[in-house]
């Protein structure tokens, strides 16, 4: 009963979503005020039906309830509650659902809260969102049911991927998708501000709390992505250039772009057409990024052989969306009036740069994840493009962004003299020179990219507090401290993967219990090789000792075998000091007894998702800033 | 500068950027895209050494052999015509075993032996990663 309700609701939702589209757009076709006054309410009911779909599924998936084909194929009756509350959304239909719950609600919230912009405007942007929905809403139902019933029920589900089965699930993909989703509002903004030719900076102010929200999330869900994988894999990296993992940078890139390219529009009334066209681009990298993900036909054309039905289907939502915006966007950009002008030389001139970078970088990382695809569909011959490739074409593009990051907030508006501007870079600009220096005495034979990492990084750090310089402190607005924040995170990180890159030990060992190993600061010895038994797995645990300067501490490395589905991983163990971490694997043991460990001494490496964490935090302070500069505004205006 | 020459300079400057943004990226791709191959491709198309590559195929019968390091293993790579022998030194996947399915990641030394940097196995049929399934599906057309 519980799966033909969570069905039923997802119908009824689609229905809504239809009625929703069509009340706006006939709507403001004939001016018809009583049905555009729909639309508020419909959006919000839509919503809450969807969300009680997906609370339906959720409640199958912990009561595993085998006689549902998703619950059988993903849930296990012996796995932590955790992993089965999480497993609703760790598979392809669980995870649409979800996708469009969110998609659902956040056009609730834009219904429910949205009061700056004009009704007209505000209701093609819910019909746009409901036209998106409508699409998802299609694919779920017609192509991948996640309430399909299975007869006869098997007796006990397949259970979910042991890599997955970790607290990351529970956060990460929610995170993102809540990033990726947020960007859906900001197209519907463009589109319905193309549709009603309102384009300026009201529309930009409306769309910016959403795009700022969108970002911080994605930003967290990347930064949390990340380690996950670094502790997870038991690779010893954090960025592996994986499709996947594109998929997420991808919309980022594009919405922080549009952050900045929003923010001119909203305070200089510049960039408009180029704010719209970003905005659309945005939420196409998201869905390019999901259906990358969920369907398979990035890595394996042979995916469309599987379920022509789903891959089709995914393609033509794709070019109706994109194709849709972008055609409306020929069409109308036209009637988009001309902004103010600035001068090259101003903080407009320095976002410009920004954002072509960012482009550039999201154009690079496009063609490197699609290359593949393409060459693959058309010769039929297969190949991966890798970190080499990456690095080449996106770091150098990359480290350009970091020096203009690092200007432009010290640029004025409109115009300025470049001779300002250096007097403003001098003290960064030595902090620069002085850590070449530093960096060249300290680490010589280093090579070129994390040099210019690490020097980059101070110099980058010093420029981006600079913006506070001779303000008072307590004074300064929130949503500067935000901006500082956030670049200072970007040096941090960048600190910290030049610093991974550059100065990461690693050993390969086969050793006896007893025999001591020295990898960085650290000297190891393992103890023991234990074996012992999980909820639904057994591993055989080592546990070592690390002794660095009278200090000692004890890692257990694991190697697991799940029996639900059969298969073993890795699991690594960390330990964070101060200056770095330590980084154990256990291997497997060979004829004499020695047993394989593989141990990475890794300086500074938490930096690079500390510096996630305070990009994240310096989006909240802006957004918050931003809000509440806007009710005091608003109240201002109330009273007057 | 009137406001239509500001236009026009954007459009110019974003449109000079993805150019010189594609062209480095097609000229990264030439050189870094990894080609798939099986050993019998290998030996036909004579593989630069040094060039970074994926090896795919079955692992010989009774091929995998341990250094005394511990650490490095040796088996031979074959798709029933050719063989390649590997070297890889690393932990190897849980389910690398003889008569199954690998890919390497790693180049050809001028011998024409493989020196891998990467072994990716076959994992349970479902969790594959999609790469690896993609690859192997190559390799285990010779399975069979």
């Amino acid at each position: 009963m519980i799966a033909e309700a969570g069905l039923a609701a997802l119908w009824l939702a689609a229905a809504l979503a239809g009625l929703q589209l069509m009340l706006g757009w006939t709507g403001l076709r004939h001016q018809r005020d009583d049905m555009l006054a729909a639309v508020r309410p419909v959006a919000v009911i839509q919503a809450v039906l969807t969300l009680l779909a997906f609370a339906l599924l959720i409640w199958l998936f912990l009561r595993v309830d085998l006689s549902v084909a998703l619950v059988a194929a993903n849930d296990h009756s012996e796995k932590p509650w955790l992993y089965k509350f999480a497993g609703t959304w760790g598979n392809h239909e669980g995870s649409m659902l979800m996708w469009v719950t969110i998609l659902a609600v956040a056009g609730a919230a834009v219904a429910l809260l949205e009061r700056r912009l004009d009704d007209r405007t505000l209701t093609a942007t819910l019909s746009a969102q409901a036209a998106i929905g409508l699409g998802f809403y299609a694919f779920l139902l017609f192509a991948s049911n996640p309430f399909a019933r299975l007869d006869p029920a098997p007796p006990e589900g397949q259970g979910l991927n042991p890599l997955l089965q970790d607290p990351g699930l529970a956060f990460h993909p929610p995170t993102l998708y809540l990033g990726y989703v947020g960007l859906s509002v900001a197209f519907s903004f463009a589109v319905g501000a193309l549709v009603t030719r309102n384009v300026g900076p009201s529309f930009a102010r409306a769309m910016r709390p959403w795009v700022l929200g969108a970002w911080i999330l994605l930003t967290l869900g990347i930064t949390a992505g990340s380690y996950w994988a670094y502790y997870e894999l038991g690779w010893g990296g954090w960025w592996f250039w994986d499709p996947v993992e594109n998929a997420s940078l991808m919309p980022w890139l594009a919405a922080t772009a549009l952050l900045h390219s929003v923010t001119v529009l909203a305070t200089r009334d510049g960039l408009r057409a180029w704010t719209v066209m970003l905005a659309v681009v945005a939420f196409s990298m998201s869905m390019v990024g999901t259906f990358l993900v969920r369907s398979g036909i990035l890595t394996s054309v042979h995916a469309f052989a599987v379920d022509p039905r789903r891959g089709t289907f995914i393609l033509a939502l794709l070019a109706i969306y994109i194709g849709g915006a972008l055609a409306l966007f020929a069409a109308r950009v036209g009637t988009v009036r001309e902004g103010s002008r600035f001068d090259p030389v101003s903080r407009e001139g320095a976002l410009v740069i920004n954002n072509l970078l960012l482009t550039a970088v999201l154009g690079i990382v496009l063609v490197g994840t699609l290359y593949p695809l393409v060459v693959e569909s058309m010769t039929g011959e297969k190949l991966s493009v890798g970190p080499p490739y990456f690095n080449a074409a996106a770091g150098p593009l990359a480290l350009v962004l970091m020096a203009v990051m690092a200007v432009g907030p010290l640029l004025r508006w409109r115009r300025d003299e470049l001779r300002n501007l250096g007097r403003r870079l001098a003290i960064p600009i030595a902090i620069a020179i002085a850590s070449l220096a530093g960096v060249l005495l300290l680490a010589p034979g280093i090579r070129i990219l994390p040099f210019l990492g690490l020097v980059l990084a101070l110099g980058v750090g010093a420029a981006s507090l600079a913006p506070l310089w001779k303000r008072n402190l307590r004074r300064t607005p929130l949503f500067i401290w935000g901006m500082v924040i956030a670049h200072l995170g970007i040096a941090v990180s960048l600190a910290g993967m030049a610093s991974e890159s550059a100065f990461t030990q690693e050993r390969l060992v086969a050793s006896r219990l007893g025999e001591a190993q020295q990898v960085g600061p650290y000297n190891i010895k393992l103890d023991s090789v234990m074996p012992i038994a999980g909820p639904n797995w057994t591993a055989i645990e080592g546990t070592v000792t690390a002794v660095r300067g009278g200090h000692s501490f004890a890692l257990k490395p694991q190697a697991r075998a799940f029996w639900a589905p059969p298969t073993e991983t890795n699991e690594s163990a960390i330990q964070t000091v101060w200056d770095g971490q330590l980084y154990v694997v256990l291997g497997r043991a060979d004829e004499q007894g020695r047993w394989q460990l593989r141990l990475w001494w890794k300086p500074f490496v938490t930096l690079i998702w500390a510096g996630g964490a305070m990009v994240a935090i310096g989006g909240a302070l802006a957004l918050l800033g931003r809000l509440a500069r806007e009710r005091r505004t608003a109240m201002r205006e109330a009273w007057a | 500068m009137k406001a239509k020459h500001q236009r026009l300079v954007l459009v110019l400057l974003a449109v000079a950027a993805m150019i010189g943004a594609a062209l480095l990226a097609m000229s990264a791709l030439k050189d870094q895209a990894a080609y798939f191959y099986t050993p019998s491709d290998a030996a036909h198309d004579r593989v630069e050494p040094g060039k970074a590559v994926r090896l795919g195929g079955m692992v010989a019968n009774k091929s995998i052999a341990h250094d005394p390091d511990g650490v490095t293993t040796r088996f031979v790579v074959t798709d029933g015509q050719t063989t390649v022998p590997v070297r890889f030194t690393g932990i190897t996947p849980d389910l690398f075993k003889e008569n199954s399915g690998v890919v390497a990641e790693g180049s050809f030394a001028p011998d024409g032996s493989f020196v891998a940097t990467n072994i990716l196995a076959k994992h349970d049929e479902r969790y594959m990663p999609p790469q690896v399934a993609g690859s192997m599906h190559k390799s285990e057309s010779l399975e069979k």
